[in-house]
């Protein structure tokens, strides 16, 4: 193989007492797809942060094509010619195609240089495939043509690298295919390209070599991916076997949470039509589907966020008469939000606060409008002793959580009034194996005492772990349901694209 | 290299040391327009203090002058805490000025007056307020540019009556009727201004300190304005809160307005309050939207503008220090407070 | 009832919505273009004053009005500067700045002219600015006269609406505005200074504003009053936020406002009845607020506007 286009050696980087980093060496060369394979915090955005020049490194040298670069900030690393895809794209949504190119582009006699974009954006066309309308808001775009512009707008900077961070997560299994052709074809034309994921089935398929971090440092390399097991390069990313939650044999009840023809209008993103599903008791109905298919309208609904325009609800048997989130506890539901920080906490506040939050009206917590501090407090205390929630004590900002510990919070504050359905949205994103074990084993016991279950997910890994039943999206509709036991990757993959399945 | 870095809680003397630090920065910066206009500042900072803290006089007229921010510190600070920009105390005060005049004007039993004075001139705060507040919740608009547009009407509507039908056709003053001798607050201490709305300011302070923070609309509030969409998850009606939250606050400001009248002025004048709903933001700011702090964050500044038109009178500098001061001790408590979320950290030269 | 509308509607009218448009144009393309950047410029009253009280001043002393706009436009940049370095740079609350760099500003600019000009029964004044005919065009009936024969500042004005669109949709600089306000991570990611860019809009917004106020004391009034300003500065902020923050839409705004207060004015004249002035004063006021009730639904502001930008460090 030809000299690397990019060395990364003996790179190191903390945060305080964290060594995010360690002493960590890569380099990719010309043509080549290399794959960066880690769990969540094994540091594989940090290292790609450095690279990109969001850090600077503690320690370490980064060369480019052999000679010694420093890289402070994404100016510099896209001189360099390194481009980054991040996982939350950085496009304005109201500004056009073109303009998300032109943007840090100096312009043609004090104006934007519109005819040279164009032209560019044809060659990149021409190159690679890739093409976009240069006039349309990127608000106008599907997920996956966001993602293009994102891969254009690299190589419209005249990027060697192409750094993509997690890039199939917001894909249905066909835009896989369709991204993993472009690499390929752009990688067959002399760039590197780094993939970075935790999905082991989608590296083997791509990567011809792959690195795979754990807790900052490098745990192997792998450098025939497509030849080696998926348990093998599971066990490098985790340190050990993994061994799932034993799920025991549940004869499921009555059901406790029925929808019945539910549509919604007026929601922003995908609307539900005419949603019929049922949980019974003592069951996890799993809920699948590439993100942006009604998931969330339907998350709303049953945590009483989204008054359905149509179609009927009941919790354990009573019909719900009007959606609202005190309403529906009333009912005995409890609800889990996707997004822990934004809708689940009151991050500046201490944590008690956001403990009681949703309840703060019921007579454990106050009465005829005054607070009872001291009951409060003493509620927060027993349940961080009793989720092993890792914090100084009730009174800390909630925010200084980690990810593992507000879900424990979470789930804490929903678990200690026996629901007797719960609904989850991405229980377990963004969280180590070990706080996701311990999310994972809660469920398991929830479901043992009787508690129906709802589990919305991307990761189908987990849905088929833990659900005894899936129910798969597609456009606002549930396409189909399998039994956990009939469900495969497969066979979910294809309905998550919209084809029938059958029960 | 230094470089901020983020805290995960703040030591309990913050509260006090960062406004005195605003404060000290303040005055400092201003040493040098006094500087300018030729005067010592040591001198006019000696007879700002003595003119408004030296003797008893002085400090009743400092507590009188610091009654009306107390109201609009503590309006602005559970404004703010909801994150309802009332930016239009000033309004309301004046809502609540000329509606308790309106009412303390009608002969009756003066207990009664000032009762009803009262609980008017609130109301008149509360029905302003709520025009931002309802305006946000039903039709988006931006509560700070409508509660400041609202101050200009209300401003002109004052000035449209005292130049209108309560003209004072005698002179040709614009100014108002009077209001009824009985309907005169009670003065305190005999031979100063010391009036019982000062009083009333003074257990407002902790009665919104304890609605805060040991109630359930207190919760509420404090829930929402940190993270409206957590507060929304949490079952709290966002909007209800918002509209709840502009009627008290507003009623706070147009309670200000009350103590003018009753307490002070006995009729509305074109400059009943000279930017007080606007220094309700400094008071609230220094006390860090704390109600408790909204006390000696009034007295300050209510010292400040007591202190400076002595010392124009004494050295000649124009009393608009006090003005540049309060700005100035606003812009340095923002500084100061980034020290609550960060601390400064040296972190070593590598590069 | 016709007699009071021929009064309103007479020949003066068009220049006295132009003139009136003028400084209110100024200041709502100085917050759009510190808006477009993300950065909620409350301010914009204060500096308007102050920039209005300095210019005043400079040209009072030195007799050349000129050098009065100019420096009423750095002092205007400078303040711009100022609220740039707490929200910007420091990352402070926009709103709580805001108020603060009016507070200031005004107590500076009352406290400043005070000691230079002492305390006077009748507020010193200048000669001002005189309109200036355009040959040709002045000769048009009824819009000659009122468009082309102004103050030099009306056709500064009239030039800068298209001036400022051009710079924030055709030039690069212009395009890094709009960015660092919808998306300034990706601004960041694209190599664009986001500090930067935003301390240059804020500042070219502040001096704009300077530019309202030099109108207001050199052009308007000839005289520098502490009423000078009056609201118009908040009345600026709903402006753009009627104007959608677009820079044609927020010049039409002006115009639309003007003309809501040239038609008061004109009812103040035609004295109906004896309603005191004031109450017509309020007109644009309520005007503005109801405007701002209907346009405010479908206005979507700058995606980042209000938000500081800090580079994330763990």
């Amino acid at each position: 193989m030809s000299a690397p286009l990019i060395e990364m050696r003996g790179i190191t980087k903390s945060f305080g007492a964290v060594k995010a980093n360690e002493a960590v060496d890569l380099s990719v060369a010309p043509g080549e797809i290399l794959g960066l394979l880690g769990e969540n915090g094994a540091g594989k955005t940090t290292l790609m942060n450095v690279l990109f020049g969001a850090y600077a490194p503690d320690a370490g040298d980064l060369l480019v094509e052999g000679k010694p670069v420093a890289i402070h900030n994404s100016a510099d690393a896209l001189a360099a010619g390194i481009g980054m895809v991040h996982q939350h794209f950085h496009l304005a949504p109201r500004l056009t195609v073109l303009e998300n190119l032109l943007i840090g582009i100096p312009g043609k006699s004090g104006r934007i240089d519109r005819a040279g974009g164009l032209a560019r954006l044809k060659e990149i066309g021409r190159r690679h495939g890739l093409s976009l309308d240069p006039d349309l808001p990127v608000s106008a775009l599907s997920v996956g043509e966001q993602q293009r512009l994102e891969i254009i707008k690299a190589l419209f900077r005249g990027a060697r690298l192409l750094i993509l961070d997690e890039p199939t997560a917001v894909l249905a299994p066909s835009e896989v295919d369709g991204l993993f052709a472009a690499l390929r074809s752009m990688a067959a034309q002399g760039l590197g390209i780094i993939f970075i994921s935790h999905k082991l089935n989608e590296v083997r398929a791509l990567t011809h070599r792959c690195v795979v971090l754990r807790h900052g440092k490098v745990a192997g390399r792998v450098d025939h991916p497509a030849e080696t097991t998926s348990a093998e390069m599971a066990k490098l990313m985790c340190g050990h076997e993994i061994v799932p939650p034993t799920k025991e044999a549940s004869t499921p009840g009555a059901s406790v949470l029925t929808l019945d023809g539910i549509s919604t209008s007026g929601h922003a993103g995908m609307p539900l039509r005419e949603v019929s599903l049922f949980v019974r008791a003592g069951e996890i109905l799993g809920i699948a589907g590439v993100s942006g298919n009604g998931q969330r309208a339907l998350a709303d609904v049953i945590s009483g966020m989204l008054s359905p325009s149509a179609g009927a609800m009941t919790i354990a048997g009573k019909k719900v008469a009007q959606f609202s989130p005190r309403e529906l506890q009333a009912l005995g539901l409890g609800r889990i939000p996707e997004d822990r920080m934004t809708t689940g906490l009151v991050t500046n506040l201490p944590l008690a606060d956001s403990m009681v939050l949703p309840r703060i009206g019921i007579e454990a917590f106050s009465r005829k409008g005054l607070l009872n501090p001291a009951a409060i407090r003493a509620f927060t205390e027993a349940q961080i002793k009793a989720f092993d929630i890792r914090c100084p004590g009730p009174m800390v900002r909630a925010g200084a959580l980690s990810g593992g510990n507000l879900q424990k919070a979470l789930l804490a504050r929903e678990l200690a009034f026996d629901p007797k359905v719960l609904i989850v949205s991405q229980p377990t994103r963004g969280l180590d194996i070990g706080a996701a074990r311990f999310i994972h084993e809660k469920f398991l016991d929830m479901r043992g005492k009787g508690c129906g279950i709802v589990v919305i997910s991307e990761d189908l890994e987990e849905l088929l772990m833990l659900s005894d039943r899936i129910a798969v999206m597609y456009e606002g509709r549930i396409v189909g349901t399998l039994s956990g036991a009939d469900a495969t990757v497969a066979r979910l993959g294809l309905m998550m694209t919209g084809a029938e399945g059958h029960a | 290299m230094f470089r901020l870095e983020a805290r995960t809680s703040t030591p309990a003397w913050f509260n006090l040391a960062l406004p005195l630090l605003a404060i000290a920065v303040a005055l400092i910066l201003c040493s040098g327009l006094i500087a300018i206009a030729g005067a010592g500042v040591a001198e006019a900072y000696g007879v700002m203090l003595s003119a408004s803290l030296g003797d008893s006089y002085a400090i009743t007229e400092t507590l009188v002058r610091a009654a009306p921010m107390i109201f609009t510190g503590l309006a602005v600070a559970i404004a703010f805490r909801a994150r309802f920009w009332n930016i239009g105390a000033e309004g309301q005060l004046l809502a609540g000025a000329v509606a308790s005049c309106a009412v303390g004007a009608i002969p009756m039993p003066g207990y009664l007056a000032m009762l009803l004075m009262a609980l008017v001139g609130a109301a008149a705060g509360a029905i302003v307020a709520l025009v931002p507040a309802t305006l946000r919740v039903k039709f988006k608009v931006d509560d700070v540019v409508s509660s400041l547009l609202l101050n200009s009407v209300i401003y002109y509507a004052l000035m449209a009556l005292i130049e209108g039908p309560w003209k004072d056709t005698f002179s040709g003053y614009p100014i108002s009727p009077p209001i009824e001798d009985s309907a005169n607050f009670p003065v305190l201490i005999e031979g100063t201004r010391l009036h019982i709305g000062v009083v009333v300011a003074l257990i407002a302070a902790p009665l919104i300190w304890f609605l805060i923070a040991r109630t359930t609309l207190g919760f509420r509030i404090r829930v929402t304005g940190e993270n409206p969409e957590a507060a929304r998850y949490g079952g709290i009606n966002v909007q209800r809160v918002l509209l709840s939250t502009a009627l008290l606050s507003g009623a706070l400001a147009g309670l200000a307005g009350v103590g003018e009248v009753g307490g002070v002025h006995f009729q509305v004048m074109s400059d009943i309050s000279p930017g007080y709903g606007y220094s309700g933001i400094v008071v609230a700011m220094l006390a860090r939207l704390n109600p408790l702090g909204a006390v000696p964050a009034a007295l300050f500044l209510a010292a400040v503008m007591t202190g400076a038109e002595a010392m124009s009178r004494a050295t000649g500098v124009p009393a608009f220090l006090s003005d540049v001061i309060q700005g100035t001790a606003l812009l340095a408590m923002l500084v100061a407070l980034l020290f609550t979320a960060y601390r400064i950290r040296r972190v070593g030269a590598s590069a | 009832m016709s007699a009071v509308f021929e009064q309103i509607f007479q020949v003066g009218f068009l220049a006295a919505i132009i003139r009136i448009a003028t400084p209110l144009a100024f200041a709502t393309l100085g917050e759009m273009f510190s808006e477009r950047a993300g950065v909620l410029n409350l301010g914009i009253e204060g500096i308007m004053l102050l920039s209005a009280m300095a210019g005043f001043t400079a040209a009072s002393l030195s007799g050349s009005l000129w050098l009065g706009v100019l420096v009423a436009v750095l002092v205007g940049a400078l303040m711009g500067a100022l609220h740039a370095l707490f929200t910007v740079a420091l990352g402070l609350s926009q709103h709580v700045c805001g108020i603060g760099v009016t507070l200031f500003s005004s107590g500076l600019a009352y406290f400043l002219y005070r000691l230079i000009f002492g305390q006077q029964s009748v507020p010193p004044s200048i000669d001002g600015f005189k309109p200036v005919p355009i040959p040709l065009l002045s000769d048009i009936p009824v819009l000659g006269p009122a468009v082309f024969n102004q103050f030099t500042l009306v056709y500064l004005a009239i030039v800068a609406i298209p001036l400022a669109a051009f710079v924030l949709y055709r030039t690069p600089w212009g395009l890094s505005v709009r960015m660092v306000g919808e998306n300034p991570r990706a601004a960041d990611s694209a190599g664009v200074g986001v500090i930067a860019t935003r301390f240059q809009a804020v500042m070219l917004g502040g001096a704009l504003m300077g530019l309202a106020g030099a109108f207001l004391t050199m052009a308007q009034f000839n005289a520098f009053t502490f009423g000078v300003v009056s609201g118009r500065g908040w009345v600026a902020i709903a402006l753009v936020v009627f104007g959608r923050w677009d820079p044609w839409r927020s010049a039409g705004a002006a115009l639309l406002f003007a003309f809501v207060d040239a038609l008061q004015l004109r009812m103040q004249a035609s004295g109906l009845g004896h309603i005191p002035y004031e109450a017509f004063l309020m007109l644009p006021f309520i005007f503005t607020i109801i405007a701002m009730a209907i346009m405010s639904r479908n206005a979507v502001a700058p995606s980042a506007l209000l938000k500081p930008f800090r580079r994330e460090e763990r």
